[in-house]
């Protein structure tokens, strides 16, 4: 699997993620192309439907990141989210999509390094698990 | 401890004893109505029936092995608004537990109804009960229990249980205001009746049903037939996680599926007015497939299959009470209720949820605490 670039679909808070996304890239922190950003008003507005079709269509692994407990700009939709991963992660392995592959994060506005880091990090643990199976197949 | 009492049968006919229980009922006054499953005028066919008049409850038959629908959506549909008198509804213990979850969800009320559940020897798929019915209607049902009581899964070397009904551990009619016994009963001689709520204990001392104990091997029966159903949910289970543990098997386990929804529209959880994949979202431009089809190579139509029972699991497998109501609605004979119970086993585990189980348990997407969960959210460095 040497050449193998994983594909990950990040959903990720505007209030919070987003911007330390944003902060890392000011910042000249570098982290793989692989992620594909995807701004949303709050992580309590990813609907599972988004993390399945992500799935089905191909992405290697799929990143919600969101603002750390008590910072949600609505008050609770990262509690919300927090459910909705809980929810999907105890689906999804059963139909062979590994757990490894369904993130859940908090990071700040203002955390930067740690955004690239956990980019990172996925990265390369998404390289060693290899390819989703479901990327080939006509599985829509 | 709930009271209970023996009601006899007289001419040793359980269906002809049911129909006069149930006709006394009728003579309470703040009773207006009674839904049970009643035969039909024409044919064999057994489906829920909302009876005023105590003269035409005589067709009531409760234990036949029709299964035609989870009444639990009738039953929504009667107590969404005030009916403007009191219903007694006989169901079957996963209609219960389905009305129970539609409660939650504020799709029906418990307020004017009393649920007089049944003790539940299961069920044959719609078709499989026609065969077995047109053989000898009259009979069927009596046929049917003298069977399924002393362990029979298969009638007339043709028909079986259906799967759902065979992996289904909950016979007794937790929930019920009034329960029908039939297990452990010699039900040639007698039924049970017991009251379970305060509202089946003032209905029971309305009827004047005289205190009895329920016969000692009752539980033991219980017991027994408990065991036989959780080894065949287990096996089952086991058997449709190995068909279905990866994207491609799953593909595979669904790739009859035309994309219909009749599984949907036939599950009693499943509440939605107008479901996401029947909206614009799911309507997609032309140009759209042939961009799929050219990422690709090819594509499966109808799309989108896969994805809507993944989807249906998110939404109503924490639900899903194991009716079997998808595999008896599914034209092309997928194994739905295989497939559904297995992955909703794991979703309510994680929940530690059970549907039906109390009214007062909210539905765990309805609600979260601040401090929970800890294990799906990815320890900062
Ligand atoms: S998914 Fe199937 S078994 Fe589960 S509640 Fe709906 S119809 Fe019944
Ligand atoms: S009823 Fe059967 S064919 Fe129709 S959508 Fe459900 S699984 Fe597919
Ligand atoms: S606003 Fe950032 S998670 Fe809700």
């Amino acid at each position: 699997m040497e050449d193998f670039e994983p594909t990950i679909i990040a959903f990720v808070c505007n209030w919070c993620t987003y911007t330390a996304a944003d902060l890392a890239g000011t910042s000249r922190q570098s982290y793989p192309t692989n992620v594909r950003l995807i701004r949303v008003m709050c992580t309590g507005m990813v609907d599972p439907k988004y993390i399945i079709k992500a799935f089905l269509e191909g992405a290697d692994a799929v990143l919600v990141s969101g603002c750390h407990p008590g910072d949600c700009h609505y008050i609770n939709g990262n509690y919300k989210a927090r459910r909705r991963m809980k929810l999907l992660k105890a689906i999804l392995p059963q139909y062979g999509f590994d757990e490894k592959r369904l993130k859940l994060t908090w990071i700040g506005a203002s955390d930067g390094i740690q955004f690239a880091r956990t980019i990172r990090d996925m990265v390369s643990e998404i390289k060693e698990l290899g390819p989703n199976e479901a990327k080939h197949a006509a599985v829509v | 401890m709930a009271k209970t009492s023996l009601c006899d049968a007289a001419d040793q006919n359980l269906q002809t004893s049911l129909a006069s229980f149930f006709r006394s009922m009728l003579g309470q006054d703040e009773i207006s109505a009674i839904m049970a499953p009643m035969r039909l005028p024409a044919g064999d066919m057994v489906m829920q029936t909302l009876v005023t008049n105590p003269e035409q409850v005589d067709q009531i038959d409760p234990f036949a092995p029709a299964f035609p629908m989870n009444a639990a959506r009738l039953v929504s549909r009667l107590t969404k608004r005030p009916a403007g008198g009191k219903v007694v509804v006989v169901l079957r213990p996963c209609e219960i537990r389905a009305h129970i979850e539609l409660v939650k969800l504020k799709q029906g009320s418990m307020e004017d109804i009393v649920i007089a559940g049944i003790d539940c020897a299961g069920s044959f798929k719609n078709t499989d009960y026609k065969k077995f019915a047109e053989k000898d209607p009259e009979t069927s049902t009596a046929r049917f229990l003298k069977g399924v009581l002393s362990g029979e899964t298969r009638f007339d070397g043709e028909v079986d249980l259906s799967a759902a009904c065979r992996a289904c551990t909950h016979m007794v009619p937790n929930g019920a205001d009034l329960a029908i016994g039939i297990f452990g009963m010699d039900i040639d001689r007698q039924f049970l009746v017991s009251a379970e709520t305060e509202k089946g204990e003032a209905l029971f001392d309305k009827l004047g049903l005289k205190e009895q104990d329920a016969p000692g091997k009752r539980e033991e029966t219980i017991e027994s037939l408990v065991a036989v159903r959780e080894k065949f949910k287990n096996e089952m289970f086991e058997d449709t996680r190995s068909k279905t543990d990866t994207p491609e098997k799953l593909a595979a386990y669904l790739s009859g599926c035309i994309n219909c929804y009749n599984c949907r529209v036939a599950c009693p959880v499943c509440y939605c007015r107008e479901c996401v994949f029947v909206t614009d979202v799911f309507d997609h431009d032309p140009y759209q497939y042939l961009r799929w089809a050219r990422r690709k190579g090819k594509i499966r139509m109808p799309t989108d299959t896969v994805f809507y029972h993944i989807t249906r699991m998110a939404h109503m497998s924490l639900a899903c009470v194991g009716c079997g109501q998808c595999s008896n609605a599914c034209p092309n004979d997928i194994p739905l209720v295989e497939l559904f119970t297995a992955t909703a086993s794991q979703t309510q585990a994680a929940f530690e949820y059970e549907p039906g189980r109390s009214l007062e348990e909210e539905p765990p997407l309805a609600v979260f605490k601040e401090d929970e969960f800890a294990e799906v959210v990815e320890v900062k460095h």
